[in-house]
């Protein structure tokens, strides 16, 4: 697992349910350290373990690549669930809600993406799936430290 | 922007600029340090707004020197957004308006221009104006740039404002030992929604509460949203292990319910709040007995 | 900085272990904490069948009360725990879920109808003792006046 320093940029392996853990535990902590709230925090971490637990199931494994977005005033974590599996080839289907091709709810994607303001999946059948989701801070960043 | 001169000089006006922002960095700083915008803002030290006074003139003269005076997104500015943005808000906080804060900004001009007529005497005149309009192209696009930050953080302390007095806006009463109510005033939108949802299951965890009435008599409208809102809040005071009763759905409510095709068959509604706590006391096994004529007290 | 965390990230790995069923009288309770591994959530699933089957217990309290977040894999595995102790002629109640999980599952379309809960071990246990295994929640509370 690659890390810099500011705590939230990382690169993590997805290929075991102990990844998961890291997974989650990792995009907590930085969430946190965003300024993220609780209940946002939450999201995210589910957001998270849904997409991971997908790269894992369906992908054979891949990548997290975690990092801190801003536009204009506002700051963000976009995560990317990257894996080289054999894709899908029904997008529609595979978001929506119930449907799953293997064990669980079939809540993963379509749930997942619920749970995030901005979602994005490039999948082709043979190559591989990308999922973006990105999350903003509600509001406005904490005031900063008067000078 | 003054069009490139290829007959003889060696360089653009924008360039020189650049040249001449760099060279005469260390003056240019030391006498913003003075002027209204930096002496306010870094009232600690004067060697602190030097040098920050420092650091925008080195964002101005990368500015320059890729030659993008007019472009207020020039890649330069990016490394004193957050300084200037900082400088801005700390302005607006003091109470300045936008227009003073403008004014300041363009106060930093002037002592620029002295130095740069001084910086070539002999120079030509077409020349020398060159450099200043591109200068002065320059300043406005700081102006433009600080302009720019300042409204966004103006929005947000208005967005920051607007969410504390959503708070404030949705009190938490109880109103028995395990009962809880928050009486809804006013239009309910998605934000507000949101932090009534929160509020009030954070309390259903704070009082120990096994009921939670939302009371909705004083909301004009419910659309689908808001509607759908109340329903994720039933459902996730469910999991919490309350319930969670809606009272006070006025006949018009419930007709635009119907009329929306919204299916509100599994929440718990009562007419009125006193409907609810009274479902909510009986539940929990708690019985409210008149007293008796005769004054004797059988609770 | 969010300060909404006690439990500090980065501290102790995630426990692989398996989950402690404690037995009290006819009740069978679990304590989740923190982190679980899928691993983790599937044997408990299998332990708690079979010590419903061999101990008779006639309830099944999960306390949540500790975890951070339930994803759709876990709540599955609520709701298939919940199932299954019915057939096996108990009752099962998820206990201290927080609300911010609690919202996070809502969103995630996970309602768990089926699951019965309470807002915390004692009240389930109230839950268990007062009414049998498949009439809906119902307080069994007596008068708790102001």
């Amino acid at each position: 697992m690659k890390r810099t320093a500011d705590g939230i940029s990382a690169s993590l392996p997805i290929h075991s349910d102990l990844d998961l853990v890291w997974v989650r535990q990792h995009v907590r902590q930085a969430a946190a350290q965003l300024g993220f709230g609780l209940v946002e925090q939450t999201k995210l971490v589910t957001a998270a373990s849904e997409l991971a637990r997908n790269t894992l199931v369906h992908g054979g494994g891949g990548l997290l690549e975690c990092a801190p977005v801003s536009r204009g005033g506002a700051r963000g974590l976009r995560l990317t669930f990257g894996d080289e599996g054999p894709g899908i080839t029904d997008l529609d289907q595979a978001l929506r809600d119930g449907y799953t091709s293997g064990e669980g709810l079939g809540m993963g994607l379509g749930g997942a993406r619920r749970l995030v303001h901005e979602f994005a999946i490039d999948s082709r059948p043979g190559t591989g799936t990308t999922v973006t989701v990105t999350s903003w801070m509600p509001g406005a960043p904490r005031p900063r430290e008067e000078r | 922007m003054p069009e490139q001169d290829t007959a003889g000089r060696p360089s653009t006006p924008a360039q020189e600029v650049a040249d001449f922002l760099r060279g005469r960095q260390e003056q240019i700083a030391q006498r913003w340090a003075d002027a209204a915008l930096f002496r306010t803002v870094f009232t600690h030290s004067r060697d602190e707004a030097v040098e920050a006074g420092r650091a925008v003139l080195d964002a101005l003269a990368a500015v320059a020197a890729a030659d993008r005076v007019e472009d207020a997104e020039a890649g330069g500015f990016d490394v004193v957004r957050e300084q200037l943005a900082r400088t801005a808000a700390s302005r607006a906080r003091a109470g300045s308006t936008v227009t003073q804060i403008s004014a300041e900004v363009d106060a930093l001009r002037p002592p620029v221009t002295e130095l740069l007529l001084a910086e070539f005497p002999a120079a030509p005149a077409e020349h020398l104006r060159d450099c200043t309009t591109t200068l002065t192209v320059l300043m406005g696009t700081l102006r433009l740039v600080v302009l720019e930050t300042a409204l966004s953080e103006g929005e947000e302390l208005i967005n920051r404002q607007r969410l504390q007095l959503l708070e404030v806006a949705t009190p938490v009463i109880k109103l028995w030992e395990g009962i809880v109510a928050v009486p809804l005033i006013g239009t309910l939108d998605s934000a507000r929604s949101q932090v009534v949802m929160e509020t009030l299951l954070d309390s259903i965890v704070e009082q120990h509460a096994r009921f939670a009435i939302l009371d909705i008599t004083g909301v004009p409208t419910v659309d689908s949203l808001v509607a759908q809102h109340l329903m994720k809040t039933v459902a996730a005071a469910r999991l919490m292990g309350a319930e969670c009763i809606v009272s006070g759905i006025r006949p018009a409510i419930a007709q635009t319910i119907v009329h929306l095709g919204i299916d509100l068959s599994s929440v718990l509604t009562r007419a009125s709040l006193a409907d609810a706590l009274a479902y909510a006391l009986r539940e929990q096994g708690t019985d409210i007995v008149s007293r008796e004529p005769a004054g004797s007290e059988v609770r | 900085m969010s300060g909404a965390f006690p439990a500090p990230y980065g501290g102790p790995p995630p426990y692989a272990g398996d989950v402690p069923v404690l037995r009290l009288g006819d009740v069978l309770l679990v304590s989740l904490q923190g982190d679980l591994h899928d691993g983790t959530a599937e044997r408990l699933q299998q332990d708690i069948s079979a010590t419903v089957a061999h101990s008779g217990a006639t309830g099944v309290i999960i306390d949540l009360s500790g975890v951070e977040i339930v994803d759709s894999f876990l709540g599955r595995v609520l709701g298939d725990i919940a199932a299954q102790t019915s057939l096996l002629a108990a009752g099962t109640v998820v206990a201290g879920m927080r609300p911010a999980v609690a919202i996070t599952l809502v969103e995630l379309g996970l309602t768990l109808p089926g699951l019965r809960t309470a807002l915390s071990t004692e009240d389930a246990l109230r839950l268990l003792d007062g009414s049998a295994p498949s009439l809906p929640r119902r307080g069994p509370a007596r008068r708790e006046g102001p």
